[in-house]
């Protein structure tokens, strides 16, 4: 996302959007004052197209479309310094979580694709077997993202040094698992989250 | 001692050595872990980013099989304690929480097994005086920077693990041995974890701000509590070299591979085979192998 001119007329939506994601975060953003202390914290501020005190000052404008739609909530790793050292005590590692689960939700594409593509893939695995298999993962990711040959050298090493399982694990209790899945599914379309 | 052994997807792949070298350290020293059977992936950061209720009910499916063995429960990957001790709290302080995640479970769940990492297990609960009087081959003053990352530590209300940004459990260990922690500012930086995959320029370089740090200190070597801090600083390592032009070569070992070097236990018992930065050599200078 370039950053450009935000209108922020829409002051109905504002407020509601903040809630939403207070809620969903369970801590309030509405409390920053803008010190900056997380975006020094960040390991991947660098990376970032907003950094995080910038993430919490859309929030707090209800600038959905800029928040929901930018690089910084997927390049997060969730290192929680942010949250460890925020004098205001917002959990900024919590509202980036939010702010995923957000998008995702209302069906923004991820413009770190190949970040929520990893994440898509790693539950399904695990959702099939109940564990993950490493070498069966990165198989997937590559074919997802056509990123074949990256890596290829490494894991060459690694298959040398038995560190690439070649088959996976099934846990015997893949039923239970898969209803965990499906019931966390169907709650999430209930809307009865929080 | 004994507790349910929870070890996580790495520690049969990427960090066998990390579960052989456990396993190895807590029979020599008598801590008895015990695999919680039929135990699933916590979710990791994938089930966090995705959906609140998932990331606790992951872990709640392997935590209800350690309140039925009535024992604590020790993790060795800090990531998959951060995902299990973070359940266990949030059962246990939120009772809508607890609802919501028996209910997605279909059975009932009240987290008495409480979560620790492993590091917490071997040096706080077992503690360093009694490991001193099983060293059998003190590490010779070898320069350690021990390296904690974020999942052990942060954020510290859940995990009250050591001081978040100056923890010293695995400095103490170090000191134990007969090696010499040294002080080094990146003690809690992070390695960039899962964005080793997805944005692998990333995790250079962090771990070239990490591994420069150590070396700066004087580190002859970086000791790890995590399967994503050792692959990220290890694996990464050599072409995070080429990428930057500098030159580190410092092998990075899990703590239980120094620790199991210590007490005597043969190589092979270590997986100490299985790095990308030679773990050997070092070892050899000191005549520990």
């Amino acid at each position: 996302m370039a950053r450009g001119v935000l209108d922020l007329s829409a002051q109905a939506s504002r407020d509601e959007f903040l809630r939403e994601v207070e809620a969903e975060a369970g801590t309030k953003v509405s409390v920053c004052y803008q010190c900056g202390k997380c975006a020094g914290s960040c390991p991947v501020s660098f990376a970032m197209d907003w950094e995080p005190f910038q993430i919490m000052r859309l929030v707090q404008l209800g600038a959905v479309e800029e928040v929901l739609n930018s690089r910084a909530i997927w390049l997060c790793v969730s290192c929680t310094a942010c949250s460890e050292r925020c004098p205001r005590e917002v959990d900024v590692a919590a509202v980036m979580d939010a702010l995923r689960i957000l998008a995702r939700r209302k069906g923004y594409r991820a413009p770190e694709g190949e970040i929520a593509t990893f994440h898509n893939l790693f539950l399904d695995t695990v959702r099939a077997g109940g564990r993950l298999h490493e070498l069966g993962l990165m198989a997937r990711y590559k074919l997802g993202t056509m990123n074949l040959f990256s890596d290829l050298d490494v894991g060459m090493t690694m298959m040398r040094h038995g560190k690439l399982k070649l088959l996976p694990h099934r846990i015997a209790g893949t039923d239970s698992l898969r209803n965990l899945f499906a019931r966390v599914r169907e709650r999430g379309q209930r809307g009865e989250r929080r | 001692m004994r507790y349910a052994y929870y070890p996580g997807c790495s520690l049969s792949g990427t960090a066998v050595e990390y579960d052989r070298s456990t396993r190895a350290v807590a029979r020599a020293l008598g801590i008895e872990l015990e695999e919680i059977p039929d135990w699933s992936c916590c979710g990791a950061t994938s089930a966090h980013s995705t959906d609140r209720l998932l990331s606790l009910a992951l872990p709640a499916r392997s935590l209800v099989k350690a309140d039925a063995m009535g024992t604590d429960v020790a993790a060795p990957c800090a990531a998959c304690f951060n995902r299990l001790r973070t359940t266990v709290h949030e059962v246990r302080s939120r009772a809508a929480v607890r609802r919501e995640v028996e209910e997605v479970l279909g059975e009932p769940y009240e987290a008495r097994a409480q979560v620790y990492a492993l590091p917490d297990v071997i040096v706080n609960h077992y503690g360093t005086e009694a490991i001193a009087g099983r060293v059998k081959k003190p590490l010779d003053g070898m320069k350690v920077a021990c390296y904690y990352g974020c999942l052990l530590v942060r954020p510290s209300r859940i995990t009250a693990f050591d001081d978040p940004e100056n923890p010293k459990t695995l400095d103490r260990l170090i000191g134990a041995l007969g090696g010499e922690p040294v002080p080094w500012p990146a003690k809690t930086e992070c390695c960039g974890a899962s964005l080793s995959i997805t944005r692998t320029r990333v995790v250079w370089q962090l771990a070239a701000q990490i591994l420069t740090a150590a070396q700066k200190a004087g580190a002859e070597a970086i000791v790890v509590a995590c399967p994503f801090c050792q692959s990220n600083l290890d694996m990464r390592q050599v072409q995070a070299q080429k990428w930057s032009g500098l030159r580190w070569d410092l092998p990075v070992y899990y703590f239980t591979q120094l620790l199991g070097v210590a007490l005597g236990l043969p190589a092979a018992d270590l997986g100490l085979g299985s790095h990308f930065v030679d773990p050997l050599g070092i070892l050899r200078q000191k005549a520990l192998v």
